[in-house]
């Protein structure tokens, strides 16, 4: 055979090769979904949502006097993009609720005769309270706002133009003094490692059955599709609690990440966040109809998870609405728990907003499952 | 349609399925006594699985009713399910389990009492002692079948829906597996068996053939064949003939465009030609009749040649 039929051949045989290929993947529609919509995603997500230099942080001012400074300071804050004013709390216990539930990043309180020290020269202090659970976020913030402060005060004439900065801001970094990464991670990681295991093994369970032909026998016996669903989700809830202590226990000892909170309430949030991701797997399961469109589906899942729940980047930094969406994966509520109770020891009441939407997801999730679950091979 | 009485098992009226549009059962209306032996017959992508998985609540009629051991199958798929047992085409226990964790798990899901002696029990009935650890996936073809078979029998059900159980599968085990088949149908259980093998049809108390989603023929082995109204001749080559093969070529060759000539079919050192219409036959098949090296006889027609000439026929009538 001369070399040109040769290589003649080769090319043939490779196209034939490629044009099935394509045929395939045209026909495989979630696939093709797929190859369109991770760059898209990727992109909107990178692009629009997320910012390092996060702004509109939430912010709480305990104003502990009614003066003209008080008055020109919490205007200042108000009218920086850097920080959203939602509350002003009345009282010591209402203001560490505040930032022990996460409702707000940052606590400034204005102390009692703050105008009048000023007036006098005294370098009276502001308060200022972060949560340095997201280093992130609170770095930024803090960094500007003796900036912000100070020419506020010196628009309203309450100190001299020249002068040097009238006051001192006495910063009190919470939960992460040191502002140490891990401790930020380490929680997270528990977090995100959790959703994307559960996710896997669930996202598999059902599709594999259909491709191994063993679903039709399944169906032909006498169980019902709640039954086959808790029977392939409970396995795995023993396996993501051994995950989690895994995790946990290497966190603790690695990296000296504290258990500020309770260790059943811990416990309860992981059990809660193990099923409801087990459920949504589940779900994955019963739309896709093989097992490449499930593993899939998770990722598609996954990528905004990880970029939107707070867990990469600062959740207070993004967009109103990409903050909704977040809203709606267990892990951004998973990630305030965790971090509520190892860092800030959050009890149940801070986080009972969190632990309801935790358990709505998961119920949506199974409900959703169990409907889209197909009992004939119709 | 009267009401079934207890002596039936499976009673369907106009049953149709179609996947888009492609019809796939198309109006069938079958009857299934009781303790028989019901064989179901027809060519590739007939309507056969079909109609089993319409049977047992695995997919929903488009048109039609019926009942299965006397439980509408459209509202009482469940209560079926537990009575019914069904063995599907693909080998559909799980390879990754062992034989006794397959009966096992079938035997909890049909709530059977003490499932690990009823597994045990099974594996001893089923010949398959010394492999009960062994992986599913791990056994051969006829010891899969046979598994599968004591899998859908453990829970004790009351009928049988098997889709073509012995496919693939050596004349020793097939020869067992009627066998077993014959012994559970003796206890009252009712079978349905779809196959491609003519002799297993012959095992059959009744059989019904389908092609084409269309239950074209039904009863048992002798009324189809007789309802075909089939005339079969056999042209068998003799010694003297010194090339058998060229001689009854040439014959089937000439025969089969005659319209009179329903078919031709070689068979060893054999032919056997079929029609209709028997002076039709008769006529076409004489010039040959006295040629050298073969000789005629009439024959009764073979079960199979009875199908083939069906679904030649109802392909005609469908194009």
């Amino acid at each position: 055979m001369s070399a040109a039929t040769e290589v003649s051949g080769f090319v043939r045989r490779v196209t034939a090769m490629v044009r099935k290929e394509f045929i395939q993947l045209r026909r495989d529609r979630v696939t093709f979904a797929t190859m369109i919509m991770i760059p898209l995603l990727q992109l909107v997500l990178f692009g629009y949502a997320i910012n390092t230099t996060p702004r509109h942080l939430p912010t709480a001012v305990f104003v502990h006097e009614n003066t003209g400074a008080s008055r020109a300071i919490l205007a200042a804050l108000k009218n920086t993009a850097f920080f959203t004013i939602d509350h002003e709390p009345q009282s010591e216990a209402e203001a560490e609720y505040l930032v022990r539930s996460g409702k707000v990043l940052f606590l400034v309180e204005i102390p009692a005769g703050f105008e009048r020290s000023l007036r006098r020269g005294e370098t009276p202090q502001l308060l200022v309270a972060a949560d340095a659970t997201d280093p992130v976020a609170a770095g930024n913030a803090l960094s500007s706002l003796s900036g912000i402060v100070t020419t506020a005060l010196k628009r309203e004439r309450f100190v001299d133009e020249a002068g040097s900065q009238p006051f001192e801001i006495v910063q009190h970094r919470r939960y992460n003094p040191a502002g140490t990464s891990q401790l930020n991670i380490v929680p997270g990681l528990l977090g995100t490692i959790l959703t994307m295991t559960m996710l896997i093994f669930t996202a598999l369970s059902v599709t594999r059955e259909i491709e191994r032909g063993t679903m039709e026998s399944l169906l032909s016996m006498p169980i019902h599709p709640v039954e086959i669903m808790l029977g392939k989700i409970i396995p795995y809830v023993a396996v993501g609690i051994f995950q989690g202590v895994l995790i946990l226990g290497a966190g603790m000892l690695l990296f000296d990440v504290p258990l500020e909170g309770s260790l059943a309430l811990l416990s309860l949030a992981t059990l809660l966040f193990i099923t409801a991701n087990l459920a949504t797997g589940y779900t994955f399961s019963t739309l896709a109809q093989n097992q490449l469109q499930a593993v899939q589906m998770t990722f598609m899942y996954f990528l905004p998870n990880i970029l939107l729940s707070g867990f990469m980047f600062p959740f207070a930094g993004m967009p109103v609405w990409a903050q909704w969406l977040s809203e709606t994966f267990p892990l951004t509520h998973y990630l305030r728990m965790v971090r509520g109770i190892l860092l800030k020891g959050a009890s149940f009441a801070d986080l009972q907003t969190d632990f309801l939407v935790l358990i709505g997801l998961m119920l949506a999730a199974m409900a959703i499952a169990v409907a889209r679950f197909r009992q004939t091979l119709d | 349609m009267s009401m079934p009485g207890p002596e039936v098992a499976i009673e369907v009226e106009g049953l149709s399925k179609k996947f888009g549009d492609h019809v796939v059962v198309d109006n069938l209306t079958m009857r299934v006594r009781k303790g028989q032996i019901y064989g179901f017959l027809g060519p590739n992508g007939s309507g056969k699985t079909t109609t089993i998985r319409m049977l047992c609540g695995l997919l929903t009629p488009d048109a039609g009713r019926g009942t299965c051991l006397g439980l509408d199958i459209l509202t009482k798929a469940r209560e079926i399910r537990q009575h019914v047992g069904y063995m599907t085409q693909k080998f559909s226990l799980y390879t990754d389990l062992s034989v006794r964790e397959n009966l096992e798990f079938v035997a909890r899901l049909y709530s059977v009492p003490h499932p690990e002696d009823a597994a045990q029990e099974a594996i001893k009935r089923l010949g398959l002692e010394g492999r009960g650890k062994q992986l599913a996936g791990d056994l051969s073809g006829g010891w899969k079948q046979r598994l599968a078979l004591g899998a859908c029998i453990l829970p004790s059900p009351q009928l049988l829906l098997l889709d073509e159980p012995t496919a693939g599968v050596d004349p020793q085990a097939r020869r067992e597996f009627w066998a077993q088949i014959h012994d559970l149908a003796a206890d009252g259980l009712t079978v349905l068996v779809s196959t491609h093998y003519m002799d297993e049809a012959e095992r059959c108390h009744e059989i019904a053939y389908i092609a084409y989603g269309h239950l074209l023929a039904q009863g048992t082995v002798a009324e189809v064949i007789a309802g075909s109204g089939l005339v079969t001749y056999v042209v068998e080559a003799t010694r003297e003939a010194h090339t058998p093969g060229a001689t009854l070529a040439a014959i089937g060759k000439a025969l089969a465009d005659d319209p009179a000539v329903a078919m031709v079919a070689p068979f060893g050192v054999s032919l056997h030609v079929s029609g209709h219409d028997a002076a039709a036959l008769e006529a076409a098949i004489s010039p040959h009749r006295t040629e050298a090296g073969v000789v005629w006889r009439q024959e009764t027609a073979t079960l199979e040649d009875v199908f083939i000439d069906l679904m030649q026929r109802s392909k005609d009538n469908m194009s």
